[in-house]
């Protein structure tokens, strides 16, 4: 048997309860209304890999990442990191000591920095919160160490939030979520707000960094291109199913799914090679009440009436890492 | 002589009187648009690109104001018109497209009612003619059930088509000029694809020159038949998209170009530009670049490049510039 991987997501599921108020309900007659944000959602990474979620908006990635770093309980599945459940309740000691070692970086470096901290105060927070270090020299000496790791200066730490651009305090996020050390990072959408130039410098710093301290990624985008630069595997999602995953050279070489396909289509063509493409048609559904059977059947152009009654189940095709959700795939139609 | 340009820009300034002195957001920016064709304007956050629009249909907000420069439409001088003047030239020949299609939908009004009272203000049309163009428009641009749509209030639409109804109310009184301000920033890919494919549909067939503002150079490659791209407050290069995209000549549209990961790329580190764009309180002397460019030299620091002819393209560099203009030293 080979060593359990590192991060293991197993059929993680979430769903949110979307009624008006029970009194308005009874007043409206209205039933209770159910979204389901995320469905069966099953993936792994290994040590020092970076697995990528992408999709459109709506399709669950936050609230997968939100479960994966312990922000909020699952309605079904597990999260196992390094052998620990996240969500169990028999593991809560090492839980505790599971949190040091994860950390998130969001989408908004300008939302996620008290504007009234000093930069070092948010970088040295969770020292003291882990209780990493307690002597005021060794944390400012941290914190300097931090700040020139992520390519800022140790004088930085003196200043306030706003006295930085984007992508610098992008930075002293990424700092901040070092500074517990921890070995798995989540970052969701953490380039979207950012602009190209901006963007690759973030890019490359998380990639250098992942090389010099050994960390692991989950890595979140809607952006197919930034998760083909970063990730070793792609799960694609949509309306909260991974619908294909796959190595990233497969996925874009060969892409199965037809939704994977036409993602990958709509992506603007910057090379200019006048590549055929095929346009997405249609829009996404409202997930309180997806078309039953497949999600996608109202937009695909492989759809069968039996994709408008079952549910098709992710399944490797010739390759065994490379895994699609179709029930045309399955059959070997397309 | 060539056809009178849709819209032509020269020597365009806007400028804000602040405390610390007068900051120039947009400072000498020149260009044409052709009927029927569509020009990209590019560049990161802050480099001047809405102002620039902004300025072209007289909604600069008060302390910014127009400090220089000519504005034409086909022609006309629009930039010295007064606010009255001003009001039914917006809407009739120049039709707007924000990110944000609640910018130009008021959410009290049923679709329709807000399409047929622009194609009524401004054309020669009986309430039943405009109400049956306004169906005809939004069929055009991809509304299903058009007839029954019209009805509907702007909330009762995805963003996507709301933005297509946007289009329908700035193409309705069939204006020479559309200006889109980052049309499909905030929609998602697969969407983004449809809008920028019905938007470059509906101008060609018409001859409607576009404005295409974006931050996006994706979408510049797809759409726009010339490209300018902007660099705090100034056009750092202008010319064919396949000539800027492919073999830029200005190290500002270079980087820019190595910065974007692509689905075709080798998944090597990314091109990188050091630092950011200055703020407008601290442009730098010389080329405003120089800071950032690996190819910066002695006159970078101390003399500005203007726009200088280089292939089919203008870029402002000191790198392009013809030996023979060179000072004697
Ligand atoms: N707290 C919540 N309550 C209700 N619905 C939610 C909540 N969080 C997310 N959702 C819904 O769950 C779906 C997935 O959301 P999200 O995970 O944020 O998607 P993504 O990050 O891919 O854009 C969306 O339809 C969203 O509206
Ligand atoms: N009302 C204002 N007062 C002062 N500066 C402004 C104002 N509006 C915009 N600016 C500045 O003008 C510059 C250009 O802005 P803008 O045209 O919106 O940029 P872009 O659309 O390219 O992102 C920015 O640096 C911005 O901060
Ligand atoms: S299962 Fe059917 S509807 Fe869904 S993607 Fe495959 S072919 Fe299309
Ligand atoms: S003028 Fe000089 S600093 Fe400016 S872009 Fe050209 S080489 Fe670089
Ligand atoms: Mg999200
Ligand atoms: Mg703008």
């Amino acid at each position: 048997m080979s060593a359990p991987p590192f991060v293991e997501v197993k059929n993680l599921s979430r769903v949110f309860d979307v009624s008006k108020p029970w009194l308005n309900r009874v007043i409206e007659r209205e039933e209770q209304k159910f979204l389901h944000a995320v469905t069966d959602v099953s993936f792994s990474i290994g040590k020092r890999e970076t697995v990528a979620l992408v999709g459109e908006s709506g399709s669950g990635k936050s609230t997968v990442a939100k479960m994966v770093v312990g922000l909020l309980p699952p309605t079904e599945g597990s999260v196992t990191i390094d052998g620990v459940d996240m969500w169990s309740l028999a593991d809560a000691e090492k839980r505790q000591a599971l949190r040091r070692r994860i950390q998130m970086i969001f989408q908004d470096p300008y939302a996620s920095l008290n504007p009234r901290w000093r930069v070092g105060s948010i970088i040295a927070d969770p020292i003291r919160a882990f209780g990493l270090a307690t002597d005021r020299a060794e944390i400012e000496h941290q914190v300097g160490e931090l700040l020139r790791l992520v390519g800022l200066d140790p004088a930085d730490a003196a200043k306030y939030p706003h006295e930085f651009s984007g992508g610098q305090r992008q930075r002293i996020c990424i700092a901040r979520a070092l500074s517990s050390k921890p070995e798995f990072l989540v970052a969701d959408e953490p380039t979207s707000a950012l602009d190209v130039s901006v963007q690759a410098q973030i890019l490359n710093l998380m990639r250098e960094l992942q090389d010099r301290l050994g960390l692991t990624y989950l890595f979140i985008s809607h952006n197919l291109a930034v998760v083909r630069h970063m990730a070793a595997r792609i799960g694609v999602m949509y309306l909260g199913r991974v619908v294909e995953i796959s190595p990233t050279q497969e996925l874009f070489s060969a892409p199965r799914h037809p939704y994977a396909r036409m993602l990958l289509d709509a992506v603007p063509d910057l090379a200019m090679t006048g590549r055929p493409r095929k346009m997405v048609e249609g829009e996404i559904p409202n997930p309180i009440s997806p078309p039953p059977g497949c999600a996608f059947n109202p937009r695909c152009p492989a759809v069968l009436d039996r994709c408008r009654r079952e549910v098709p189940e992710l399944a490797t095709t010739t390759s065994a890492a490379h895994a699609v959700a179709c029930h045309a795939v399955a059959e070997g139609r397309i | 002589m060539t056809e009178t340009p849709a819209l032509s820009v020269r020597n365009l300034r806007v400028e804000f009187p602040t405390r610390r002195g007068t900051l120039a957001a947009v400072d000498d920016v020149s260009f044409d648009i052709a009927p029927g064709e569509v020009l990209g304007i590019v560049g990161e956050s802050g480099a001047g690109k809405s102002l620039t629009g902004t300025a072209i249909i007289g909604l600069l907000e008060p302390p910014g104001r127009v400090a220089g420069g000519e504005i034409r439409l086909n022609g006309q001088r629009i930039d010295n018109l007064s606010r009255e003047a001003m009001r039914p030239i917006r809407g009739k020949r120049i039709g707007m497209v924000f990110q944000d299609p609640l910018t130009s939908l008021n959410p009290l009004y049923r679709v329709g009612e807000q399409i047929i009272e622009t194609i009524r203000t401004h054309l020669p049309m009986t309430e039943r003619e405009a109400r049956a163009r306004a169906i005809e428009l939004l069929i055009e641009v991809g509304i299903q059930g058009a007839e029954r749509r019209i009805d509907s209030y702007p909330h009762e639409f995805s963003g996507g088509m709301r933005q297509r109804v946007v289009l329908a109310l700035a193409l309705c009184a069939e204006p020479e000029l559309i200006i889109a301000d980052e049309p499909t920033t905030a929609l998602d890919v697969s969407i983004q694809a449809q809008i920028i494919q019905l938007l470059k549909r509906l101008c060609r067939e018409r001859g409607t020159a576009v404005m295409l503002i974006t931050h996006d150079m994706g979408v510049i490659a797809e759409t726009a038949n010339r490209v300018a791209v902007m660099y705090a407050g100034r056009i750092a290069e202008i010319g064919p998209v396949r000539e800027v995209i492919q073999s830029a000549h200005h190290p500002y549209t270079r980087g820019l170009m190595g910065a974007i990961p692509s689905i075709e790329g080798t998944g090597d580190r990314l091109t990188q530009i050091p630092g950011s764009m200055p703020r407008l309180t601290a442009i730098p002397k010389g080329c405003a670049f120089n800071p950032r460019c690996p190819h910066a030299f002695d006159r970078c620091r101390v003399e500005r490049p203007d726009l200088m002819p280089v292939d089919h393209s203008l870029a402002a560099c000191w790198l392009v510039a013809p030996v023979s203009a060179e000072p004697p030293r």
